[in-house]
């Protein structure tokens, strides 16, 4: 039953990064945390892991569309290696306590910009891209 | 001026990849309006942080696989029905009500919340 759920959570992650433009890692996490036994440390790690596939099919869709200039993503990607370090570390070094709050501040964060919907405004129709920033 | 740009998207992915490997998350809640704040229009900012994600969740997912944290099956479980969610999202797009959607899934959100702060 636990895994139906899991896999009912990942099915809405990868279906709201369409609807939403809100990546499906914060619904992986929750999914690996809560019904498959992983510890909060493994699920934000795992998560990283389902989010590579994603994130491949929604650039290749994109690239499609002509939307995305894969050297300046690529340029930003690579550029992030010293803060995916750190947030590696500090992530391994902290309390499974203190990364569940961390977790679940980033949770209600997002919840509250969901309420209040994006800054610039909800896209029309036309414009709303078929995958929005997974993860 | 490129120099500056450069500096602007060194700062916009070590900001997002610290993110992405202290929470799990892909960086797209940083990047996306860092982006739009540079001056890219929503469209082009979620492209361009899903083009970054892939190498930012990539890189994290090696790093965090040396300390031994990733359980590669449960990712396996997840990718499957992950990527199948991808096409419903996107056939139900112009179905759906998305002021429901958001709802729902805040109110889902709230909850993962409750769950992780309760103990």
């Amino acid at each position: 039953m636990d895994v139906v759920l899991a896999i009912l959570l990942a099915l809405a992650g990868g279906a709201v990064g369409g609807l939403l433009g809100v990546g499906g890692g914060i619904l992986f996490v929750p999914a690996l945390a809560v019904f498959l036994g992983n510890t909060q440390l493994e699920a934000e790690a795992t998560s990283l892991l389902v989010i590579v596939p994603m994130a491949i099919i929604g650039t290749w869709r994109q690239h499609r569309h002509g939307n995305v200039d894969l050297r300046e993503g690529a340029t930003i990607g690579l550029l992030s290696v010293p803060g995916v370090i750190v947030g590696v570390v500090v992530a391994n070094a902290l309390p499974q306590r203190a990364l569940e709050l961390g977790f679940a501040a980033l949770c209600l964060i997002v919840a509250v910009r969901l309420l209040r919907r994006s800054p610039a405004g909800p896209p029309s129709p036309e414009e709303r891209p078929a995958v929005r920033g997974a993860g | 001026m490129p120099g500056n740009r450069t500096i602007r998207f060194a700062a916009i992915g070590i900001l997002a990849g610290a993110f992405s490997g202290l929470f799990g998350v892909g960086g797209g809640i940083v990047m996306v309006p860092l982006l739009i704040m540079l001056g890219f229009g929503e469209r082009r900012a979620t492209a361009t942080s899903l083009c970054a994600i892939v190498i930012i969740a990539a890189f994290a997912t090696g790093l965090h696989g040396a300390y031994g944290n990733v359980r590669v099956g449960d990712a396996v479980l997840l990718m499957i029905p992950a990527v199948a969610g991808v096409g419903i999202g996107v056939a139900a797009q112009q179905r759906i009500p998305e002021r429901a959607v958001s709802l729902l899934f805040a109110v889902l959100l709230i909850v993962v919340a409750a769950e992780l702060i309760i103990p």
